[in-house]
């Protein structure tokens, strides 16, 4: 399918003016019209866009107008200990799980490749959890879980552990919720697998001809092939686990505690711009962690060079 | 949730089509059985892990109380669902009209994005006008936007309008196309539809909408059928917005209501919390069992989650 259509040279009607083009070639008006809702919903997310860039430079609280404070703001995010602490946590949170949860889901994805009886069972019960890991119910059920008395310590004690106290511990908590992360690495995982299939037997077979064993197979001709793939999943993964929300509110009774341990930046900005009305600072920080998303992600494309192989280069 | 852009496309537009059927046969190829053995063995200790905090949950929800923390076992010593009749009414409203509500948005959200996604997405897919290139890098542009840097001003925006304690900033949304992602993947797969078809309407005298009715909807189903089941999953279990915009318990959606289980921390209501959190995964497990295939394909060729 060639979507760059010819219109704009025949538009200007160079040499080729016999060139007979379809009715409706440019359809400028039944176009827009299919667009309207989302030209509706574009005006929804510009001016929004806008209105927080300059509210980052206000203080606002809902009821008294917006006053232009400046700097002041962001001043404050760098003196604000409370802030650095939630990027911390945020930070340990998804430079710990998303590399986990990515080799966790390609581990498995590997031992499901080559065909397995019963594939469609085994993907369904590890792709369920990542429909569910965002649900509060499952969040809740994690606090029960890994409570000082639930299944978790309960099995430890069958071999003489005694667990700690994993969700009021400022120590572990987060580690629960990392394992939740982890816990519904199947979307990826359905992702490796699709790419894991493309990779053509033949270039398996050449291998093991010149005598490469499974594990110099995965590292010469799987994971070069796959490296796309990879790169894609680390790019949303991050994106996505640098905004945790949910989890970190729920888990916590939207305190970030137990002593601030889970204390997400989203959570923190939440508190800020919801509770205490704040809104100038909210947007002051949903800026910054816009930047700090921004960033690793052009990191990541610039890093890509250097890793990520792309077949047809 | 989250999305993606065109990396994946190359390596997934067949995806399905080699694997799946001869999974059979390749499994006997270069495997001894005693490495079949083992795999599955792995895979199941796995697979254990996975699905065992989702048994104790529908256990524990019709164990008795003093059972749930102290008894390892998965059974229960008798069956108890006196959770469920008690969780049902233990809010300030029934969980009945919690469910209502959840579903009356579900509903609405699926129709919003299924009319106004699809739109976007033939004219971006299938018609020619000016700004194509730079509308479409916009949209794209949104799938990276982080949400949280428009709530400020849009929750500015609704408070003035007077919406608050309404489903309207929740599915404005829906209704503008502001799900980038669908539309990406109702594009991709506008542009794998022969455009023979759209030439020969065209012939017959069809204009635009006629094709967009007639031909391009009725072939997109399976594209759509991907965005319902999406949209389910997300509206169904969404936490932040409702957090955010509802604070009259009767307008509460299930996952606002759930929580409401632990603000009351009574610890005797465990079992209660439970009953009920089955009650709310059940949809979302039900509706995943029943549109696995087009999930599995969604994620595939967009990487949704």
């Amino acid at each position: 399918m060639s979507k760059s259509s010819p219109h704009s040279q025949s538009l200007l009607g160079g040499p080729e003016p016999v060139r007979r083009r379809p009715r409706g070639q440019r359809q400028n008006w039944a176009a827009y019209l299919f667009l309207t809702p989302w030209f509706a919903g574009m005006l929804f997310t510009v001016v929004p866009f806008a209105a927080s860039l300059y509210l980052a430079f206000t203080d606002y609280d809902l009821l008294t107008p917006a006053k232009w404070v400046g700097l002041d703001n962001f001043r404050e995010l760098f003196a604000d200990e409370r802030l650095h602490h939630s990027l911390m946590v945020t930070f340990v949170y998804t430079f710990v799980s998303v590399p986990l949860s990515l080799a966790v889901a390609l581990g498995v994805a590997m031992l499901l490749k080559s065909g397995v009886k019963g594939l469609p069972v085994y993907r369904a019960v590890f792709y369920l959890p990542s429909l569910l890991g965002s649900s509060v119910a499952v969040v809740m059920l994690w606090r029960a879980i890994f409570g000082s008395n639930g299944a978790v310590n309960k099995f430890l004690e069958l071999f003489g552990i005694h667990g700690p106290s994993w969700t009021s511990d400022p120590d572990t908590s987060l580690s629960v919720l990392i394992g939740l992360h982890v816990w519904t690495f199947g979307a990826p995982m359905v992702i490796f697998l699709a790419a894991l299939k493309q990779v053509p037997v033949s270039y398996y077979e050449a291998a093991a001809i010149d005598g490469a064993g499974k594990w110099r197979q995965f590292r010469s001709v799987t994971l070069p092939l796959i490296t796309p793939v990879i790169f894609f999943n680390l790019v949303l993964s991050l994106i996505g686990s640098l905004q945790t929300f949910t989890q970190g509110y729920v888990f916590s009774n939207g305190s970030g505690g137990p002593a601030d341990s889970t204390l997400f930046y989203n959570v923190y900005l939440y508190q800020q711009g919801f509770t205490s009305f704040n809104m100038g600072y909210a947007s002051a920080m949903a800026w910054l962690l816009l930047v700090i998303v921004a960033a690793f992600t052009a990191l990541n494309f610039i890093a890509q060079r250097y890793w990520v192989f792309y077949e047809n280069d | 949730m989250s999305a993606t852009t065109t990396p994946l496309e190359p390596q997934t537009s067949g995806a399905d089509s080699p694997g799946e059927h001869s999974d059979d046969h390749i499994e006997t190829v270069g495997s001894t059985p005693w490495k079949r053995f083992s795999r599955h063995l792995l895979l199941c200790l796995v697979g254990a892990v996975m699905i065992y905090p989702l048994l104790w949950l529908v256990s524990s929800s019709v164990k008795p109380d003093d059972e749930i923390f102290s008894d390892l076992s998965l059974w229960p010593s008798h069956f108890d669902f006196s959770h469920y009749t008690k969780g049902w009414n233990a809010l300030d409203h029934s969980f009945g009209l919690y469910l209502v509500n959840s579903l009356l948005l579900t509903a609405l959200a699926i129709a919003g994005n299924l009319v106004s996604c699809s739109m976007a997405a033939y004219a971006f897919a299938r018609m020619q006008f000016r700004g194509r290139k730079l509308f479409f890098a916009m949209m794209m542009g949104t799938l990276m936007l982080p949400a949280h840097v428009l709530l400020v001003p849009q929750y500015i925006l609704f408070s003035k309008l007077g919406l608050l304690n309404t489903y309207w900033p929740l599915l404005v949304p829906n209704f503008t196309a502001g799900n980038a992602f669908f539309v990406f993947l109702m594009v991709q797969f506008m542009r794998a539809l022969p455009r023979e078809l759209d030439e020969a309407a065209r012939i017959d005298g069809c204009g635009p909408f006629r094709i967009f009715w007639r031909i391009v909807v009725p072939l997109c189903m399976p594209a759509f059928a991907t965005t319902g089941i999406f949209t389910f999953i997300t509206t169904w279990n969404e936490f932040f917005s409702p957090l955010l915009y509802l604070t009259d318990s009767r307008l509460y959606t299930v996952p606002l209501a759930l929580r409401q289980f632990m603000d009351s921390q009574g610890t005797s209501s465990w079992g209660q919390m439970f009953a009920m959190s089955v009650v709310s995964l059940a949809p979302v497990v039900g509706f995943f069992i029943a549109g696995q295939k087009y999930l599995v394909k969604g994620i595939a060729t967009t990487g949704l989650k």
